[in-house]
């Protein structure tokens, strides 16, 4: 009798899973069809892989601290790629391979905190902005201008400035100049799913407000966001290193891609008889960063491809 | 009578991610010079693809395999639509055929106005017409206008648009078109044009043209933009029009206004329509021929009177059973829902859900007969009586 | 019989902002004062072109749009009514908040909202697309914590079932179904909480005429077995009269005329309903009619004629009917004309 239960539910389970799994096949076959978005899959994979298998790929010298980078010696100019530096040294004699492989993480925690971060922070705003209305929405969104009549990097800058140089204070002050725009996004989207007819529905079956913006409205208004999210992901990174090679990010010695360009900063062109002499200390840091948004934003471009419910069927 | 459009065994797919959507699967029609032929069929079973098909306006995934479309041209049956380039077909599409819209608020550019959007199929198709009416109206002019700077510049004028009637594309005007004061010639066409504009709207019962000729789309009712669709699409003086539920998205009785109008029209301009709609009732007033669509075939083609009082394919019967009527009686539905495409029934499309289905009817698609005169059917076991 | 629902005076007004501090400049005439009563167990059908306020009037009543005036009585006790003839004006106003709809809020509108569903025009836009058949029909029995776990999956399999879908359909998303098995799923789920009430905005005029049939065969039978009570709105007179007992005719905010059905289609009075019947299509050629062609178009509720509001479009108007709004009067055996032509007093 047990048995037969369980089997039940077990069938029940797979039923319930069907429709999910034809989506889900459905999203990948559009997926397949375009050759951009498996490379930028391939890149973030690729990407995902050298910040999971770090410790191994580059053994931390400070089993401590592993996002110092060692140092062999202190002369400021660079060396050239050598057996134990495989891309060779920085200025101050940081291994730059040792950098850009822990970089990774830094990257990786960099884009998916001050965008999750934003995520949350827009999408609660714009909820209660969009879907309430009124005052509150007309506060919510007078903020939001404010903020977003500023330019974003000065902003950034003047936080990090005013906040004190270290990696937390370059995300904190990404988040309170990202937010904005999601903020404002979120609200637009709400506002259109709001007229749709199933939420008057839902409003006529007796649904709280609460039910109806999480089952209702959200899931219907948050792929646009996604696709943004996904592109931005790449462009918070960005960001970061900007502030980094204007000396405002990461602490010295840190591993930050950011940090590798602005040891850089020097060396980008060589002496007059060899001008590209350094040519490593730049290119290595800024091909890993230029990769890595690249992937984020093919596959932010899949995501829309696959998401966007005009696109979808037909 | 002669016939105008002859489309023979026209066949149009889809090819979705989902598989191939078997769309037209061999429509044969005919539309008779002066008549009307209405197409009724349910959502989906490929009367706007027909319309789209004839005037090849199918886009990807859409494909357009196999068929003619046979049209009267200059004195045969002799040109087939589907074998012809682009450049005849544009010069075709809204002169000798034009097609109005079941949504008149979208077929209309919200950014230009009304006159604006008549006086854009003048000009397109126009322009020879045009050129002749302006050098008449000039040499009017100098006729009655004797003064010697005016006669000078008339004279002018005259010249560009003989030019023009020449080569309108020529350099030379094109560059004289340029330049102020010289090009003061333009006038002529623009009052030419607005003068035409104002004519058609007022054939279409509009009341006060010249105003309407001035709003913009959205400033005017969904019957309005209904009528200046039409006006559009009769601009040029059409052989055919093509008209795809002109009425389903307006009310009864601006429905009645527009049907009225169309039927007019119609008598006084010896029109021929190809009118496409879901409406068995609205096919009852306005069509002199009726073809009943049925998942990409064409199930039964009568006069309009033969079809109502002897139905004679299941589905025919069925469909008008299922229309609620001023007598009292229960509505039949059709079992079942209408086929997919992508994979339709064997033989006859309809056998699925047809009460007088026999064992052939799953086997073999059954061809048209004709069972009275100009009474078409295609059923295996067609309804006598 | 009994009366189920009383619409007294009802207006919907809204408001058109304009100017730089988005001040009220005008105000759309939606619904502009509309008494109503169905009766239990009957089908109320409202007829009237676009814009006419039938679907705001559906919305208002089931207070998914704010009112601005009038009241809405829902099942009121016979005693009760009774009662409240005889009341004096304070006492009339204790009982009045006690069962005007209007004033309702919180958990009593919540409980109200499960005794009246509605049932949407377009089934393609009225179910959430990213949710599956399932969870669209068991929402409203969650939302009011009727049943759970087994016994809420039988009762969504039972649900479908009175509308014809079977358990094979429990697992899939809107789209993949034609627009019949849609609207029968958003019918499913207007059932699902045992409503005495069912409003159907226009439930069949998205979709084909063979499907059309079935659900309204279907509405009917439910109504039978359920013992429902519908407002039936439409802008298809043929639709109605197969489905409703009795019909109210709006007119851009305002019933013109309400009769039995049997009466209306015998002989119906107001102008404005019988060019509604001389438009509507036959679908006999046979029949050529001479037909009543209405000139011109329904004038804005934002700025509605003077007096009678039908009388720029009406082939009978007088000068009585540009200066006085005429009242909705009793003419004959229930049957009610809101036109200055019957009106036997002046």
């Amino acid at each position: 009798m047990k048995v037969s239960i369980t089997n039940r539910k077990r069938s029940e389970f797979k039923e319930e899973l069907l429709p999910r799994i034809k989506e889900i096949k459905f999203s990948f076959n559009r997926f397949k069809k375009s050759p951009l978005s498996l490379m930028g899959l391939t890149l973030i994979i690729f990407f995902l892989g050298i910040a999971i298998f770090a410790p191994q790929l580059a053994p931390p010298k400070y089993p401590h601290n592993p996002y110092r980078i060692p140092r062999d010696g202190y002369s400021a100019i660079p060396r050239p790629p050598s057996p134990e530096h495989p891309f060779g040294t920085t200025e101050g004699q940081y291994d730059i391979y040792y950098g850009v492989i822990w970089g990774t993480r830094t990257a990786f925690r960099v884009g998916l905190t001050v965008v999750g971060s934003i995520l949350v922070i827009g999408i609660i705003l714009g909820s209660i902005s969009g879907y309430y209305g009124g005052v509150v929405d007309e506060v919510i969104m007078r903020i939001v201008d404010t903020f977003m009549s500023l330019p974003t990097l000065v902003l950034a800058m003047a936080l990090v400035s005013a906040l004190g140089r270290s990696l937390d204070n370059v995300m904190k002050a990404l988040i309170i100049v990202g937010w904005p725009s999601y903020a404002r996004l979120v609200r637009g989207d709400i506002l259109s799913v709001r007229e749709e007819d199933y939420v008057e529905a839902a409003r006529a079956v007796g649904c709280s407000n609460l039910r109806i913006i999480f089952r209702h409205v959200l899931p219907n208004a948050i792929y646009p966001l996604l696709i943004m999210a996904s592109l931005d992901i790449g462009a918070m990174v960005l960001t970061a290193a900007a502030l980094s090679f204007l000396g405002l990010g990461a602490p010295v010695g840190y591993a930050d891609w950011g940090q590798m360009t602005s040891f850089a900063r020097n060396w980008i062109v060589g002496p007059p008889d060899n001008p590209l002499a350094y040519w490593y200390t730049i290119t290595i840091p800024g091909l890993f960063i230029l990769f890595f948004v690249l992937g984020w934003n093919l596959l932010g471009d899949a995501f829309r491809d696959i998401l966007d419910p005009r696109l979808r069927r037909r | 009578m002669r016939e105008l459009l002859k489309v023979q065994n026209l066949k149009t797919n889809f090819y979705t991610y989902e598989g191939i959507v078997r769309a037209l699967d061999g429509i044969d029609l005919d539309v008779k010079e002066g008549k009307t032929l209405g197409i009724v069929g349910e959502t989906g079973c490929g009367k706007s693809v027909t319309a789209l098909s004839i005037l090849r306006l199918i886009l990807p995934p859409g494909k357009i395999e196999s068929g003619k479309v046979l049209f009267w041209y200059k004195g045969e049956l002799s040109v087939d639509l589907l074998s012809k380039d682009e450049v005849f077909l544009r010069r075709v599409r809204g002169n000798e055929i034009s097609m109005i819209f079941q949504e008149a608020s979208s077929a209309l550019n919200p950014v230009y106005s009304v006159g604006e959007q008549i006086s854009e199929s003048f000009l397109l198709h126009q322009k020879r017409e045009l050129y002749k009416a302006i050098i008449e109206e000039i040499e009017k002019n100098m006729r009655e206008d004797n003064f010697f700077l005016k006669n000078f510049v008339y004279r002018f004028h005259k010249r560009i648009y003989k030019k023009m009637l020449e080569n309108s594309k020529s350099l030379r005007i094109r560059f004289i078109s340029l330049l102020p004061l010289i090009n003061r010639y333009k006038v002529w066409l623009k009052k030419e044009v607005s003068r035409r504009v104002v004519d058609i709207l007022t054939k279409l019962g509009v009341p006060d043209p010249q105003r309407i000729m001035e709003r913009y789309p959205h400033e005017l009712s969904g019957g309005m933009q209904q009528r200046i669709v039409i006006a559009i699409a009769l601009a040029c003086n059409p052989r055919l029009l093509i008209a795809d539920e002109p009425t389903s998205n307006l009310d009864v009785t601006i429905q009645a206004q527009i049907l009225d109008l169309i039927r007019r029209l119609k008598e006084n301009l010896g029109l021929s329509i190809l009118f496409i709609t879901h409406d068995l009732g609205v096919v009852a007033e306005l069509c002199d021929y009726v073809a009943v669509m049925y998942a990409g075939n064409i199930c039964e083609l009568a006069e309009v009177r033969k079809i109502f009082k002897n139905p004679s394919h299941p589905y025919t019967k069925a469909l008008m059973n299922s229309v609620p009527t001023l007598e009292e009686k229960k509505l039949e539905s059709i079992r079942g829902n209408v086929p997919n495409l992508i994979s339709p029934p064997e033989g006859c499309r309809f056998h699925p859900r047809c009460d007088y289905a026999t064992e052939i009817c799953a086997r073999v698609k059954p061809d048209m007969v004709e069972v009275e005169d100009n009474h078409w059917v295609s059923c295996h076991n067609f309804l006598r009586g | 019989m009994d009366t189920l629902l009383e619409v007294k005076g009802l207006r919907k007004y809204y408001p058109i902002l304009g100017g730089v501090l988005r001040k009220k400049i005008g105000e759309v005439k939606a619904v502009d004062g509309v008494d109503l009563k169905v009766r239990k167990n009957e089908c109320f059908g409202l007829v009237g072109e676009s814009g006419c306020g039938k679907t705001t009037l559906a919305k208002v009543i089931l207070r998914l749009l704010e009112i601005t005036s009038g009241s809405i009585y829902f099942d009121i006790p016979k005693k009760v009514r009774k009662k409240m003839k005889e009341m004096d004006s304070r006492k009339f106003e204790r009982v009045k908040k006690e069962y005007d709809l209007s004033t309702f809020k919180g958990r009593r509108l919540k409980d109200i909202r499960r005794r009246m569903q509605i049932v949407f025009q377009d089934p393609s836009s009225s179910l959430n697309p990213r949710m599956l058949i399932k969870d669209i029909v068991a929402e409203p029995i969650k939302v009011h914590k009727l049943m759970r776990g087994r016994a809420l999956r039988d009762r969504v399999e039972e649900l479908l079932s009175y509308v014809g879908l079977t358990r094979d359909h429990l697992f899939r998303y809107p789209h993949e179904f034609s627009g019949g098995q849609r609207q029968r799923v958003a019918i499913a789920r207007a059932l699902a909480t045992n409503p005495d009430f069912v409003i159907l905005d226009e439930p069949t005029s998205a979709l084909d005429v063979s499907v059309q049939a079935q659900i309204l065969n279907l509405l009917s039978n439910l109504q039978d077995n359920f013992n429902l009570t519908y407002l039936f709105i439409t802008h298809h007179l043929l639709v109605v009269k197969h489905i409703s007992e009795r019909v109210g005719v709006m007119y851009l905010g305002k019933l013109v005329e309400v009769a039995s059905t049997k009466e209306l289609f015998k002989k119906s009075l107001h102008p404005y309903t019988r060019a509604l019947f001389s438009s509507i299509p036959i679908p006999d050629p046979e029949i050529k009619k001479k037909r009543l062609i209405l000139k011109g178009e329904v004038p804005s509720p934002a700025n509605p004629p003077s007096g009678c509001r039908f009388h720029p479009r009406c082939p009978y108007a007088m000068k009585k009917c540009r200066e006085e709004e005429p009242s909705l009067i009793n003419v004959d055996d229930n049957h009610y004309v809101a036109c200055h032509l019957f009106d036997k007093r002046g």
